[in-house]
């Protein structure tokens, strides 16, 4: 047997740090905790309260009585009511201006206030500012307009047909409805949330492409199919349990699958908050320019 | 033996003898740095190497001091240039802001916070744990005599207060690199002697203090050395009796008492190096400006060795930062 021997010189690796998971998620407890305390309290709160109110005040006005058209009378309607309620003024109004409320302000906000700085003279970063940010306007939308979304179904279902109602929710398909509901609402927020996000990183008056993104959304009925898969509301229309018809005008596009809908929607608002930091690592203070 | 150790660097007058390795990452260095806002300059051409102690910004405003401090707290990113804080990037801010603190201008805070609040909550997005952010909270707040208002809301706190908090936030850290943009403004006279003296005690510590001011006379007290700024250029930069000595198309003015300022006159005066003597108003003085102090203080020794005339004191008149700032930026600087 050989004696002789082959020396293999160790390999150099280089031990890259690990990375800091433990202080980025104490970082973005931080943040999350000073936010989600500015959303709910600040005084820019209050235009929130008013708009998440919005679709309960008159459910609430009418829960006395019962409306006149014919439809109020039977109670295999009031998915549709709801359906068109929900769609009409909740989606489209209610969770879109509160979201753009929300997010746009998260750095536009600071902006004007002057206070951005605060995050920007700790050793964070500015990545890990993006995301305890967005996970607190998330909370915060969610919170408001899940909440919006499940009085509302309940408002209208409870006070008129109340024991039918109650069967609906407990042996019917309606509690599978209200979560629907309220999930595409959440899903709702993540989408609209990380694109106004961006809109406030990016333009000093973010108002302008809120309302074309408002428009678009809004003509989605009457684009063709590829066109109206560049927008959230088609990916959110495709997921609601009870669709309703948008007119005579609108081109009818099949509705996207939810196993690709929601992947979807996570994907595009992850490729938007990749946007977002890059932005924010490259983003100047210059408060008397803005 | 270690040959980096046995090098050493001597940092102007100060005779500091630091190791190269260990020198070299106490700077803050300013590589050919220009800021521009569009077409507005606002620094240009900046090669700086700083070493710890109390560094002045002085100059008009519009001068570029705040551009520069926030291209040195990565606020601002350089047009062009590189800048480094004890060799780290300023587009780091992770790393930059741990040996960093800044208190700025901006005259803002996050709503509804107590003074407390505001710095715990600031050590938290820091990543300090509870009971460790409380604590330094605790020291930062005593360091600049708030611990009494501590629990009130930062929006009822007076300027003067609203800049101590500022400070506490800067250093609450414990950072090796202060950077404090008019830190005296709004303060009361014996807080301003404190936090003076707080500077100078964080100094000798071997700390960086970054100070900008437009109070002449507390720079020139505290200052190690001085960066003179004017439409976007560093017009000077060192220890102030450096640059003063530098500036030999303005002869040095120096104010001799004594009993017989015209026999002192004719005395210096026939040396090429004096410039112009003139006798004080109450004929008990005499203005000498010279080329070289040195030689002239030599020459006044010599005077009184032999003993004729009796010379009461020497003061230079213009070898301070006022003059100094009068003779290259052109105004009182008071205004500035």
């Amino acid at each position: 047997m050989s004696s002789s021997t082959v020396d293999i010189a160790p390999q150099k690796t280089i031990d890259k740090p690990p990375l800091p998971w433990s202080l980025w998620f104490r970082q973005i407890r931080a943040i999350f905790r000073l936010e989600v305390e500015k959303n709910f309290l600040g005084r820019r709160s209050i235009l929130l309260y008013l708009l998440a109110l919005l679709p309960i005040g008159p459910l609430v006005l009418l829960a006395p009585f019962t409306p006149p058209g014919n439809e109020w009378r039977d109670f295999n309607q009031y998915n549709m009511i709801y359906a068109i309620f929900y769609g009409g003024l909740i989606l489209r109004t209610v969770v879109f201006f509160g979201c753009a409320w929300i997010f746009m302000n998260l750095f536009r906000g600071d902006i004007i206030d002057r206070s951005l700085h605060f995050y920007f003279l700790s050793p964070v970063r500015r990545e890990v500012v993006v995301v305890g940010k967005y996970l607190a306007g998330l909370v915060t939308s969610v919170v408001l307009f899940c909440s919006t979304t499940i009085i509302a179904m309940l408002l209208v279902y409870l006070p008129h047909f109340y024991s039918e109602s109650t069967r609906y929710f407990l042996d019917g398909p309606g509690l599978g409805q209200l979560l629907t509901y309220t999930s595409i609402t959440a899903l709702a927020c993540i989408g609209y949330g990380a694109f106004f996000l961006v809109v406030g990183l990016f333009f000093r008056n973010p108002i302008i492409p809120a309302l074309v993104l408002y428009g678009w959304e809004w003509l989605n009925f009457l684009m063709p199919p590829l066109l109206k898969k560049i927008s959230v509301i088609h990916y959110l229309n495709s997921l609601v349990p009870v669709p309703v018809s948008e007119g005579p005008f609108a081109v009818v596009a099949e509705p996207t699958p939810a196993w690709i809908a929601v992947p979807s929607l996570i994907i595009v608002t992850t490729l938007v908050l990749l946007i977002a930091s890059y932005r924010i690592r490259r983003m100047e203070i210059r408060y008397g320019s803005d | 033996m270690n040959e980096t150790k046995a090098k050493s660097v001597s940092i102007d007058q100060d005779e500091i003898r630091i190791p190269k390795s260990e020198f070299v990452n106490s700077l803050i260095v300013f590589d050919d740095v220009s800021k521009f806002y569009g077409e507005i300059l606002g620094v240009n051409r900046v090669n700086l190497q700083i070493a710890p102690g109390i560094t002045s910004l002085v100059g008009p405003n519009g001068a570029g001091k705040s551009t520069l401090m926030n291209l040195m707290t990565g606020l601002l990113r350089p047009t062009r240039g590189r800048i480094t804080i004890l060799d780290i990037p300023t587009d780091r801010p992770e790393q930059l802001f741990q040996k960093l603190g800044y208190c700025t201008q901006f005259d803002s805070f996050p709503r509804g916070l107590t003074g407390r609040e505001f710095i715990s909550s600031f050590l938290l997005v820091h990543g300090y744990e509870k009971k460790k952010a409380a604590e330094l909270t605790t020291i930062a707040l005593e360091r600049v005599s708030l611990l009494d208002a501590a629990d009130r809301k930062v929006a009822a706190y007076s300027k003067g207060m609203r800049q101590r908090i500022r400070l506490a936030q800067a250093i609450a850290h414990q950072p090796a690199v202060m950077i404090l943009d008019e830190p005296l403004n709004g303060l009361d006279p014996m807080v301003r002697s404190e936090t003076i003296a707080l500077f100078r005690k964080l100094a000798s510590e071997g700390l960086h203090l970054i100070i900008s001011s437009h109070i002449l006379h507390e720079v020139d007290m505290m200052s190690d050395r001085v960066i003179l700024l004017n439409n976007g250029y560093v017009v000077a930069e060192g220890n102030v009796h450096g640059v003063r000595d530098e500036m030999e198309e303005h002869p040095m003015q120096i104010l001799i008492r004594c009993d017989k300022p015209a026999k002192l006159a004719a005395r210096v005066f026939d040396k090429d190096h004096v410039v112009e003597a003139r006798l004080h108003d109450d004929r008990m003085g005499l203005f000498i400006k010279t080329r070289d102090a040195d030689r002239f203080y030599l020459l006044l020794n010599q005077v009184v060795g032999e003993g004729e005339i009796n010379i009461e004191s020497i003061a230079p008149v213009d070898d301070d930062l006022s003059a100094v700032y009068q003779y290259l930026i052109g105004s009182e600087g008071n205004s500035a």
